[in-house]
């Protein structure tokens, strides 16, 4: 057992465990968050999905002893309480079936947003392939992503003017 | 709302929806609700809403035991109106993420006339829901929420009864809005369903011989009064389910629980014979070790130091003297040479119509084909888990078993204990599709909690899930068909082997896998279902025949059976329905116009009227795809993509469907990608038209991944297919860009006020691998006989055809 800090979604934690238990353990069981969940435990399925300074990792093969900087979970992604417009996107799209891996699904295209605002079909297809669905969404997925871009990009719009 | 998607990435729906719903459906108040609906957020928590219901009548369960089982026949046990005039609604069902909770919430408003918002629905919980059965047989909306209309139905009438003697007037001078009824004469003077009967009991006796017949005396409405019905109303479970605050059954953590892992035999069939637990014991967190026979698990204080112990643990296996199993590669030629099980003939299967061998022998042109199908798993995106709770001297399992009543009664008599000491709480976990029918991590919990002494979680590994879940049976089918000289078929001859002879059952103390592990047998093992091909085709000489294959290890096996969705169906129907489109191509005929002139050679229907809709489904398939008339398979093209289509056409129960796929298949590689798919769907009346749609997508979806990727790989020894590498599944690179969906109402007499729901949960499932194996044909002319259709195959056939 060792001492590790952690910041997660704004807050700073320290915890006494095995450095080496993956940070997914952690935040489940030390920190009660529920967004990221075992799927696989071999970093194929994406169910596990933080993003570490905003980009996604997985969370079931990392060491908690080798986080940086700030994590942010599915619980983290609402800013002043309110959704992120790709939560926002997947209501309205009324994506999940099961739900149980949309926390990959939701963080992942959070992130290839941010890189990538204005993104191609092909694009979308790429960042998400790595984020598996067994209800197998996909469909509804990609078309919330194109919905949360063009609300993305009406935002900053009307910042700009 | 779902209005407005990007018509790029091709959805059609709900607009299509709404038009081919226009015949009993099309006001334009319900179509002003879809645009000003907000989001109704699921505020309490299932259990929090549910203890407050039940505390609000004063007969708040004990929590401690014994759990009684609810009183189908008491209206109180379905349906309680709180003092604010909001109501929870009782049901023993499951929801898979198909929006059953939504769905009937809709349908039980509207019988009891109250605003959607204004309910709740508690699911799933043995000691407070009555015993739907809980999952299973996509008949949530058909079956089970018909009794929730007419108990909402009822408890209208007693509420009506009520203010008719409060205010001393007849019934019939009354009306009913949102929760609040007032005098016809004066609308001025009301009364709240709360006031009537808030927070107290109706005490109102319901009839039925059965659970499924429970109802009052009060009939539902006419389909024509239902304003929530047909609605696409959100689902009140996706905002928390997005934001991360929803509680699912891996969520569980309650005081002093520990965590296990289970060690599985690494070989099929290996026997224990030693155990070494000082490999173990000096672990941080260590608690225990549970070996009983061949089951082990090991019990720590952290989850991650479970997982660390259970792979450390020394345990040695001896492997069985026989091969459990032939070697994946050599299944299908063992199922054709093995003995099929005496008595295991014709189960399921239709009665023999006409002279099929006669007819075969004076046939102008006979068609021959086999078929394989792999056995394919369930994967679950989370594997296996359950949180068991022994406080008290009881046993609560927390978990997400589709079949919950099953699961309390199955675990009660494998730990020897009264069934009115065990509850199980459902809560939500990763799909079902019937792998949780028999939910292996729930009695594992269980027993590892009452052999401790305190609350234990169990969560399989990725490898064990994938490796060790039930699975859908492989299948070898042999298909001979007779056409005349005009080409009409005249005899259709099937004969299916299956390898399905332990199936795992439903819950039963002696199947799961902890049992079987330990040792235990049921007095005989289940070949499980093997029916025939659903179709409405007329073929006056006929005969359907399975057979179930034993492989050499029949317990403790990782190919152990189990329902998976729309059991053995999408296997058959690629089968049939692939046969169809031979039979089409033999007769020089256009697959869909073949097919349509099989449906029409007889005129007779049934009670659901299945011929006539199915051949409007057929037809409207067609018609939205914009189906160009001509035999398969296509012209060749000389590109690097060949391009074709394919239609196949099957009923599941009193649902039919046809599904017409649009392939590309790479010469280069034989890789297949669907870019288009077209589904015709008729289910009687539809309840959500989002929720449809979305449900359908997911099995045309899951329909595409079991044709191109999915097949349990094994060797002699134990099953290899082990994580998402070596049991691939469809992924986002792959998924179509376009699928309309196509909601048809069929019925001679689309208005009819008694207009039923057919289960929607699977049936569009399965015709997916046929057509798409029909449309690989229509682009390249190769038949593709055997799934999946992974790219080596695809190309190797395309060599073999100088393709």
């Amino acid at each position: 057992m060792q001492e590790t800090t952690l910041t997660v979604n704004g807050k700073t934690h320290t915890v006494d465990v095995d450095p080496a238990t993956p940070l997914l353990y952690v935040l489940r069981n030390d920190l009660g968050l529920r967004g990221p969940r075992f799927g696989c435990g071999l970093a194929q399925c994406g169910t596990c999905t933080v993003l570490m300074d905003g980009r996604p990792i997985r969370s079931c093969i990392l060491p908690v002893s080798r986080t940086r900087g700030e994590i942010t979970t599915l619980e983290g992604l609402p800013e002043d309480g309110k959704l992120h417009p790709v939560q926002q996107a997947w209501i309205e799209e009324q994506v999940p079936q099961c739900g149980f891996c949309q926390n990959g699904q939701i963080l992942t295209a959070a992130a290839l947003l941010s890189n990538s605002p204005n993104p191609s079909d092909e694009e979308i297809r790429r960042g998400m392939n790595p984020i598996l669905c067994r209800c197998m969404t996909y469909y509804r997925i990609q078309s919330a992503v194109k919905r949360a871009a063009t609300a993305m990009a009406g935002t900053s719009g009307e910042e700009d003017r | 709302m779902t209005r407005g998607r990007d018509p790029g990435n091709g959805r059609q729906a709900p607009d299509t929806i709404e038009r081919a719903l226009g015949h009993w459906e099309g006001s334009a108040s319900r179509r002003d609700f879809l645009k000003t609906s907000g989001l109704f957020v699921f505020g309490l928590s299932a259990m929090g809403a549910a203890g407050a219901a039940r505390q609000a009548l004063g007969s708040q369960p004990a929590e401690s035991g014994p759990y009684r089982d609810p009183d189908f026949l008491q209206l109180d046990s379905w349906l309680v109106v709180h003092e604010d005039g909001s109501a929870t609604f009782y049901l023993g069902k499951t929801d898979g993420g198909q929006g059953i909770g939504t769905a009937t919430r809709q349908m039980m408003c509207d019988e009891l006339d109250l605003a959607f918002d204004r309910a709740t629905v508690v699911m799933g919980r043995t000691d407070l829901t009555v015993d739907q059965g809980g999952s299973g047989g996509s008949d949530a909306i058909e079956r089970d929420a018909m009794v929730g209309r007419r108990i909402a139905a009822e408890a209208r009438r007693v509420l009506l009864e009520m203010a008719s003697e409060r205010f001393g007037v007849p019934v019939e001078e009354l009306r009913v809005s949102e929760g609040v009824i007032s005098l016809n004469g004066d609308p001025a003077r009301t009364v709240t369903y709360g006031e009537l009967v808030g927070g107290r009991r109706f005490d109102v006796a319901l009839t039925g011989a059965n659970i499924n017949q429970a109802g009052g005396v009060a009939s539902v409405k006419p389909v024509q009064d239902l304003k929530l019905v047909g609605q696409s109303i959100p689902r009140y479970d996706i905002p928390a389910k997005v934001d991360g605050s929803f509680e699912w059954a891996v969520d569980v953590r309650l005081p002093g629980m520990v965590h296990a892992r289970n060690v599985r035999p690494p070989f099929a069939g290996a026997t224990l014979t030693a155990l070494d637990e000082s490999s173990v014991r000096d672990m941080p967190g260590f608690l225990r070790v549970v070996r009983k026979g061949n089951y082990v698990a090991v019990v720590c204080e952290r989850e991650e130091q479970a997982i660390e112990a259970a792979e450390r643990l020394a345990v040695t296996w001896e492997k069985p003297a026989t091969a459990p199993f032939p070697a994946s590669d050599d299944l299908f030629e063992y199922l054709r040479s093995a003995e099929p099980e005496p008595g295991s003939e014709r189960r399921g299967a239709a009665p023999v119509q006409g002279d099929p061998d006669g007819a075969l022998a004076s046939a102008a042109t006979v068609v021959e084909a086999a078929y394989d199908v792999p056995f394919q798993g369930h994967t679950a995106i989370g594997p296996a888990h359950a949180v068991a709770d022994p406080s008290d001297g009881q046993m609560t399992i927390y978990t997400n078993d589709m079949k919950p009543y099953s699961h309390r009664t199955g675990i009660a008599e494998f730990l020897g204990m009264p069934p009115e000491q065990v509850r199980v709480i459902w809560m939500e976990g990763p799909q079902l599709y019937g792998r949780t029918a028999a939910d292996d991590a729930g009695f594992e919990a269980a027993y590892l909690a009452k052999e401790l002494g305190r609350p234990v979680r169990v969560q399989w590994m990725r490898h064990e899930e994938t490796a060790w879940d039930t699975k859908g049976p492989a299948f070898a089918i042999d298909l001979r068909g007779g056409l005349d000289a005009d080409g009409n078929l005249v005899a259709l001859d099937y004969q299916a082997r299956i390898a399905n002879y332990a199936h795992v059952g439903y819950n039963q103390a002696r199947t799961v896998l902890i049992a079987q592990l330990m040792g235990l047998r049921p007095d005989q093992p289940s070949p499980g279902g093997a029916r025939g091909p659903d179709d409405m085709y007329h073929v006056p000489n006929r005969r359907g025949e399975t057979r179930a294959v034993r492989l050499p290890l029949v317990f403790e096996t990782p190919l152990r059976t189990g329902n998976l969705r729309d059991p053995n169906g999408p296997q058959i129907t690629f089968a049939a329905e692939s046969f169809v489109d031979e039979l089409a191509a033999a007769a020089d005929a256009d697959p869909v116009e073949f097919r349509l002139r099989l449906l029409r050679g007889a005129t007779d229907d049934d009670e659901v009227f299945r011929r006539a809709r199915s051949i409007a489904v057929v037809e409207a398939a067609a018609r939205a795809y914009g189906w160009d008339a001509r035999p398969s398979p296509g012209r060749l093209g000389d590109g690097p993509l060949l391009t074709g289509r394919g239609i196949a056409y099957t009923y599941r129960a009193r649902t039919t469907i046809a599904v017409i796929a649009e392939v590309e298949v790479e010469r280069e590689t034989g890789r297949v990608r669907v870019p288009r798919m077209v589904c015709a769907h008729d289910c009687g009346l539809v309840i959500n038209p989002d929720g449809l749609e979305n449900t359908i997508q997911g099995n045309l979806l899951h329909g595409i991944s079991r044709t191109l990727f999915e097949e349990v790989r094994f060797d002699g020894e134990t099953v290899t297919s082990v994580d998402w590498r070596t049991h691939p599944t469809l992924t986002h690179r792959d998924a179509p860009e376009r699928i309309d969906v196509v909601v048809v109402n069929g019925d001679p007499n689309p208005d009819r006020p008694d207009l039923r729901p057919y289960g929607a949960g699977e049936p569009s499932h399965k015709p997916v691998p046929a057509a798409i194996a029909n449309a690989v044909h229509d682009a390249t002319g190769v038949r593709m006989r055997r799934l999946p259709l992974r790219p080596e195959r695809v190309l190797a056939e395309l060599a073999a055809a100088g393709v």
